[in-house]
This record gives structure tokens, sequence and C-alpha cells, in this order.
């Protein structure tokens, strides 16, 4: 229904972006995002780089993390919401795909397009070890041996740093970690099944300082290898890890632009008066 | 004021006057008027505070006369139900009326075999639709269901007992404890549908969340992640379902119609410990009251111990590993 | 821009190229949503077999006597002649005496665990009367036989009707033997109050503890707190629990055959023998000769059915009611 204005409207707010020279693995256009007849987000149109963390920073209720979970199809799991719009997912070979396209399948797009959330969630009833393993299971290049996975699992309990911690206990309950832990566990099971994005939803909000460092260097790590989209209502933590920045405001995107930029000179006054702390 | 002094409550407070008399060093003492109002404020403190240690000692002995019961029964079972429980009760079929002796060993396997089989149609028709109803929590057919399981519920067992009759014990011109399972077991669907529904309903969505992210389909989710994490509160669940269809009567009446012979088969009628203490208490014979005793005790232990187990379920809470 | 077969190969990393494929068939999860709805489905199946089966079942007796059936208290399998009034008269009258016993007691129990037991207490006695529910209708005739009933013959009976003069009444006039209307009563009473206390429970612990604090606060004792604040909050909810217990001794039936004293009869008397519908059911069942005397039972058992479904009816919806609006005030 909101298409043709929403489309509109995303073409103004994606006015920032057009000297990013960089393959964007991810984009939306036009994206609007509904609960019951109230759009949360309008007509977003916003690329993701390749191989780069992208933040979104924005005051509560602006939309950032529904516009995040737009992004693998999580959005439409919730009783009465509804997406209109697109977001295209381009692979190494140039092909670009509309994960709302009629042909494709939300299980398929998550597979490629993996999440973390603002809480821990270790599944209670698996070891550690199942819990990184779980995604394998439902992946076309999923372990095929006990030993293929073991493998697996190490190198993705080692790209989340959490290796040296866990790995003399790899079959007790992944529950008495404990919250960084659980954590880094959880982006643990997301890399396992080597998915093409990762979207992170307020990662480290539950989390102490120390294991919200952990997390941030974690980031750090893996951007040179994947791309990654990281919702942060901490600005500090945006202008940390991330190399470029969206700034979300009443379910509109506002201003994109590399992180240091949109920080130090931000073109639309609303991005100046939040970054500064004028509200939010 | 002065006109409702004269009011004939004013003698209910005559005990507590002296309590109000002034004291003796006091420089004016308190006119009449002043002395009657707080005489009557008094009396009626004093009449509340009355009620309610009268109310409440009622509700104490309220307590007490309900717990009497339970005390009672365990009692007399306990005296009347172990001096008959040899091992023979356990190892013996039932002997003819005057032959001492004789036990229940054919009516323990029967309630067995029938809490087995009424659990084999009752557990997944009940955990299946107790996960509808906790999947489209506002869907009007699953208000629809939720409201009709309830009535369910509590219709009485005897009707469940014709129901298995008029179907499978009428067409086929026997009795049999196929018919008795059907019947147990549709009483085990309504209480498992709503356990399973609140049990379900405790896993948190963030879970679920995480499942489909990472690619799990739906049923997956539901059957992988949910029902495994609801698992200890589902199979507490089943266990009380089980323990409160192992002493049901009624029903069997209709169905299994009991089996004074060795039988094990689901197509023959059955022996059943209820039925077998229904016989035997309402027989004008000793020794069969003294094995219904016996047979009251094995019930209720067997009951006992499921409920046991149902509580230990709930207890585990980390289980196997994930493959 | 192709999405014809959403399918493009990428380099991930070190790793072997793997396929982008995001197509797939959500058919597994229609199957799993339709495999849960039909079991779902089960639940009303299961009532609409029931009301058929008794349907049928009773058919030709409603067919036979007509509306009479349910007022004719002439029961005779010898001339072919029934009516069900006498059984109608005991489950009404049995019932009643167990809810005037057990509402008190069960409503009294919760208030105890409510509002006035101290914490270490409390477990323990709803353990307790939780555990009432437990125990199966057949040891609760078992007991009522070898226990209750000499009690009553011995004891409560004649002291109801000499000691404290209650002979002279119709309601306890006539002989003691035991067996009767009181003695089912009695033991329904025990059966039901797990029942009414444990729902009363329930709706009591959802009172807003404000309720309490602000009747306190005005200075009311602990009984005006309750009188006043605590049980008009919970009324319907208990009285919901109260009509759920009623439901509950409407269908009981093993304990009441085996102490009811089975006659066919509409005595005022509560010392009399008399019978319940469910008892009739059970009791002539398997002496039942001629398709019309089953066929008498299975309308009793028809008419049992539509009474206990419009008192489970109202109970649950009076339930539900305090669930609604209980949540929804401050």
């Amino acid at each position: 229904m909101a298409t043709n204005s929403s489309l509109t409207s995303g073409a103004l707010a994606s006015g920032g972006q057009h000297h990013v020279t960089d393959i964007q693995r991810l984009a939306s256009e036009g994206l609007t995002a509904y609960f019951g007849s109230a759009a949360a987000i309008r007509g977003i149109t916003l690329g993701v780089p390749d191989r780069s963390v992208t933040a979104i920073i924005g005051p509560s209720g602006c939309g950032k993390s529904t516009f995040l979970r737009c992004l693998n199809r999580m959005h439409e799991t919730i009783q009465g919401a509804r997406v209109d719009g697109r977001v295209v997912l381009t692979a190494r070979d140039g092909k670009a795909l509309d994960i709302y396209a009629k042909s494709a399948n939300p299980i398929a797009v998550r597979k490629h397009i993996g999440m973390v959330f603002q809480r821990p969630t270790p599944f209670p009833t698996m070891s550690i070890r199942d819990n990184v393993a779980a995604g394998l299971k439902v992946t076309a290049n999923g372990a095929s041996t006990p030993r293929r996975t073991d493998e697996i699992v190490e190198r993705a309990l080692r790209r989340a740093a959490l290796w040296e911690e866990v790995k003399d206990r790899l079959r007790t309950s992944a529950v008495a970690l404990s919250g960084g832990q659980q954590q880094r566990l959880c982006i643990a099971r997301a890399l396992a099944t080597e998915p093409e994005v990762i979207l992170l939803d307020e990662p480290t909000a539950s989390l102490d300082p120390i294991s919200t460092q952990r997390i941030e260097e974690l980031l750090h790590e893996l951007e040179g290898e994947m791309t990654i989209v990281v919702v942060t209502h901490n600005m500090q933590q945006a202008a940390r890890v991330s190399s470029r920045t969206a700034f979300f405001l009443n379910g509109e995107l506002i201003e994109t632009a590399p992180t240091r930029q949109l920080f130090t000179s931000p073109s639309d006054s609303r991005t100046e008066a939040y970054i500064t702390g004028r509200f939010g | 004021m002065a006109g409702l002094a004269g009011r004939p409550d004013g003698e209910r407070t005559t005990v507590s006057a002296p309590a109000i008399a002034p004291a003796p060093d006091r420089p004016h003492r308190p006119s009449d008027r002043q002395r009657a109002f707080a005489e009557r404020t008094l009396g009626t403190v004093q009449r509340r505070r009355i009620v309610n240690a009268v109310m409440l000692s009622l509700l104490f002995l309220a307590a007490i006369a309900a717990t009497l019961p339970l005390l009672f029964i365990l009692f007399h079972l306990m005296r009347l139900g172990i001096t008959s429980l040899t091992p023979a009760f356990f190892t013996k079929m039932p002997r003819p009326v005057g032959e001492a002796g004789g036990g229940m060993a054919n009516a323990i396997v029967g309630t067995l075999i029938l809490i087995g089989a009424a659990s084999a149609i009752g557990l997944p028709i009940g955990v299946g639709a107790g996960l509808y109803l906790a999947e489209r929590r506002g869907a009007r057919l699953a208000n629809a269901v939720r409201y009709l399981s309830d009535v369910l519920n509590g219709l009485p067992s005897i009707v469940m007992g014709i129901f298995a009759w008029q179907f499978l014990v009428r067409p086929v011109g026997h009795f049999s404890a196929l018919a008795g399972a059907v019947a147990l077991g549709a009483m085990m669907i309504p209480m498992l549908t709503r356990t399973t529904e609140e049990m379900v309903r405790l896993v948190p969505v963030a879970l679920r969340e995480a499942a489909l992210a990472l690619g799990y389909s739906k049923w997956r989710t539901s059957l992988t992640i949910v029902v495994r994490t609801a698992g200890p509160g589902i199979v507490t669940g089943a266990l009380v379902a089980m323990a409160r269809i192992a002493g049901e009567t009624a029903p069997l009446l209709f169905t299994v119609l009991g089996n004074q012979f060795w039988s094990v088969s689901l197509a023959e009628p059955i022996a059943a410990l209820p039925l077998q203490i229904f016989e035997y208490a309402k027989s004008p014979y000793e020794e069969w009251h003294a094995l219904a005793w016996a047979g009251a005790l094995v019930l209720i232990s067997l009951i006992l111990v499921i409920g046991v187990a149902a509580r230990f379920a709930t207890r585990q809470r980390f289980g196997a590993h994930g493959d | 821009m192709s999405e014809g077969d959403g399918a493009a190969v990428i380099a991930n990393g070190d790793d072997a190229p793997r396929p982008l494929r995001i197509v797939g068939s959500a058919i597994a999860d229609r199957v799993y949503t339709w495999v849960l709805t039909a079991f779902a489905l089960c639940i009303p199946a299961l009532l609409l077999l029931l009301v058929i089966a008794l349907g049928l079942a009773g058919w030709p007796a409603f067919r036979r006597f007509g509306f009479a059936f349910l007022t004719s208290s002439t029961w005779n399998p010898v001339a072919g002649i029934y009516g069900a009034a006498p059984a109608i008269y005991g489950t009404v009258v049995t019932s009643i005496i167990a809810l005037i016993v057990a509402t008190p007691l069960g409503v009294g129990v919760a208030l105890f665990l409510s509002d006035l037991a101290p914490r270490r207490v409390r477990q323990p006695v709803a353990f307790l009367v939780d555990l009432l529910a437990a125990i199966p209708s057949v040891v609760y005739g078992l007991w009522g036989i070898f226990v209750l009933l000499p009690f009553l013959r011995e004891t409560l009976m004649p002291f109801l009707r000499d000691t404290l003069g209650l002979g002279g009444t119709v309601f306890f006039s006539g002989p003691a033997y035991g067996p009767s209307m009181l003695a089912a009563g009695l033991i329904l009473a025990v059966m039901v109050l797990p029942y009414i206390s444990a729902i009363s429970r329930e709706v009591l612990l959802a009172v807003p503890r404000s309720q309490r604090e602000a009747a306190l606060a005005l200075g009311a004792t602990r009984w005006e707190m309750i009188r006043g604040a605590v049980i008009p909050y919970a009324k319907s909810g208990i009285i919901g629990g109260i009509i759920l217990g009623l439901g509950r001794a409407l269908g009981e039936t093993m304990a009441v055959t085996m102490l009811i004293g089975n006659r066919h009869e509409i005595s005022a008397s509560l010392l009399a023998p008399g019978y319940t519908m469910a008892s009739l059911i059970a009791n002539e069942f398997a002496e039942a000769s001629s398709d019309l005397h089953l066929s008498a039972l299975m309308a009793v058992g028809l008419t049992l059915f539509v009474i206990t479904m419009i008192v489970n009816g109202i109970a649950r919806w009076l339930v539900w009611q305090v669930g609604r609006t209980g949540s929804g005030r401050p």
C-alpha cells in the first residue's frame, strides 16, 4: 500500500551514500515494516558494504531493531507483522537476490544472514558444543561426520574468542556460562554456518563492561572477513566498532555516512542534535 | 451524643470500664459525654476483635478439618492394607471364594497395560493439541479448542466409558482392554492439552527466535527447541495424567469388564486393580475385603510413585545432549 | 537482477565456494501445522462423538417415554417402565450436601493458606489437601464402606437423630442403616474439597497485595480485611470453583455407588438410601437384560452429560472472567 510513497522517501534518504564505491553485500530498497496497521519504519533505503561493520544508531523506539529484523525476515515471525519493499543480497559473483521475492524462502534466507540478539539465547537443553553445531544441522554445507562437526565447532569458537575458556567443557550445559560467554557462544553459533552477513541487535546491552569490550574486539577481528550490521543505542560503541553509521529517527533513516564523518560533521541537524546529546 | 449514652450497648462495655477510669493525678475528670463516647468506641473495638478472633479460629479449624480425611484414609489404608500385603499378592492369581491366599497379579499387570495403552492414545493427541494451542495463541479455533478441552476435562469419567462402549464394545460384541484404553486415553487428552500449552508458553520467545534466525524451520524449531526445552514440564504433565487415570474405575465397567484369568491381550477383557477392588469391596467375604484393602494400598502406592516421578522430572533441567 | 532460480555461487573466505540459495519450499512447515491442527481438532471431534454415542444409545428410551422419562419415579425393568426422577433427585441432594459441607471447608482452608498460615505450614497443608484429589474414587468407596458407614450408623446418625432431636424433622427420620444419601454426600464433600480449595486458593493468591494493604491501612482487622477486601475481589472466581466442584460431584460414580444404597426412591430423609444418575448406570449396567433397559441407562447418561456440560460451562466462564478482570485491574 505504501510502496510508492515509501520509495520516494527512501530515495531521498539514500542521498548520502552515493560515494560508496564498495560492493554492497546487503541493501534495502524502500523498506516499510508494519505491526498491524502501524508502520514502525518507513521507506528505508540503505546499503551495507561488504566486509565491514555498519552501525545503526538512534533513540529507542526509532525502529532500528525492527529494520535489522527485516534484513533476515525475522520481523514477519511476529503475529500481525508485515513488510513492504525489497532487501537485496548480492552474491560474490554479482548475482543479486531479493530476499523478499516470491520465490524466496525465509528459512533459506536466514541460513545466509545470521543474527545475534540483545540477550544471550543459548539453547538450555544443549551442551556448548551442540549449541555451536545447532545451525549446522540445517545448512547445506552441514557437517557430515562428528569429527567434521568438532572441527567446525572449534573454528567457530576460536573466531568468537571463546575456545580457550570452554575447550575443556564442551559437553557441559551452555547455561552454566557467564552472560558474556553466552553471548560469544551465540556469536560462535551464528559464525559456524558461515553466513554472508551477521546482524547483531544490541549485542552488549545486557553485558558488563569487560564482556562488552571483548565483543567489540571480536567485531574488529571479524570486520575484514565478513559483513556485519550492529544495532546499538550506545554512540561510543558505534564510533568504536563501525566503519559506517546510519542514524534512525521515528522510523525513518535520517542520515548514513562513514562513521567518522557522521560523528564529526553530520549533514542533518537532527543527527547533530542526537550525537551531541540534545535528545535520546 | 448524650442521648446515645443511655443505649443498652453501653452495658456491654462495663467490663472494660476500669481501663478508662481516670488516673487519680489527672486535674480534670472526663465529662459523662466523653466517657460514654469512649466506652462505646472501646466496645466496638472489642467486638471487632472478638469477631476477628472467632472467624480466624474458624478458618484454622477449617484447615484442620480439611486435612483430617486424608490422614484418616491413609491411616486405614496402611493398617488394613499392609497385613494382607504378602508376596503372593503380587505373584498369585485370584482364588475362588473360600480358598485362602490368592493375589492380584493379573490385575496389577492389567492396570499397567491399560495405563500404557491409554498413554499411547492420549499422549500424542494431548501434547499435539497443546502445542497447537501454544503456537496459535490468539486464533479463534485455538480459543474454542481451549474452552472445549476444559469442558471435556470436567465431564464425568463414566461418560467416557459409555462413549467407548457404544463405539468399541457394542459393534464388536464383546468387552476388550482396547475399549478401556480408548476411554482412559480420551480422559488424558484434555489434561495433557492444558499442561502442554502452559509449559510451552513458559519457553521464552527469544529461544524460538534464536532457532528461527539460525535457519530452523517452524516445525524443527517447535520440536527440537521448544518442546525439548519444555520437555520436563510436559513429562510431568503426562505422569500426572497417568496417575489420574490409573485409579479410574467407572469407564472400565463398560469397557474392559474385568477378568479372573490371566490375559494381556488388548482384544480381550482384562483385569484391573480398581475393578478388582470394587468387586471385592462389594462382596460379603472377609478375606476378599482384606484383599481389597491390599489392592487399594498397591493402587495408591502406584499413583504416588508416578507422582513422585513427576516431581523428579520437573526438577531435572539439563537433559541429554543434542544429537 | 536474477531472481528466477534465486541461486548463485560465491566464494566464502578461504572455504570452498558454496551455493547461495534462498529458494525452497515451506511444505514441511505446512504439513506440521496441519498435523497440529488435526490433533487440536480431535478435541471438538471427541466431544461430538460423545454426544453421538450418548444420543444413539439413549435415543430409544427417550423416544419411548418422552419427557416423562425425566419426571417419572417408576423404574421397573420387569415391566419395562423407566423413569429417572429418583436418580436425578438423589444426584441433586447428594451434590447439595457435598457443597454445603465442602464449601466452607474448601474456601476456609484456601483463606487460611492465602492469608493466615505461616510460610512453613503453607506448603504441607496445601500438599495434603491437594493429595485428596489423587485418591481414586474406588478407594474412597472402600474407605466409606468399612470406616465411614459404621461411624455414621453407630455415631453420627444416632447423634443427629436422637441427641440433637432432628429425628422429628423429615430430613433425619427413619431407620439409620448406614448406606444413604447422607453417606454419599459426605464422601462427595471430601472428594470435591480439593477442587474447591485449589481454585479458591489460586484466585485468592491473585488478589493484589495492594487490596489487602489498603484495608489494613484503614485499620481493619484481619477478618475485616478478608471479608471486606479479599473475598469481594475473588468472589466470582470462588463461585466458579464451587460450581466446578459441583460438576465433579454430579458425575462421581464409584464411591457413591458403594455408599448410597442403590434404591429407586424419592425420600426426604437423608438417612434413606437412594440413587444418583452415575451410580444407577454403573450399578445396573452389568445386569441390564433388555435393550430398553440398556437404553434407559444410556439416556440417564445423556442427561448427566447435558447437566455437567452446562454446569462446567458456567464454571469455566466464571473463572475465566476473574482471570480477565483480575489482571486488568490496577
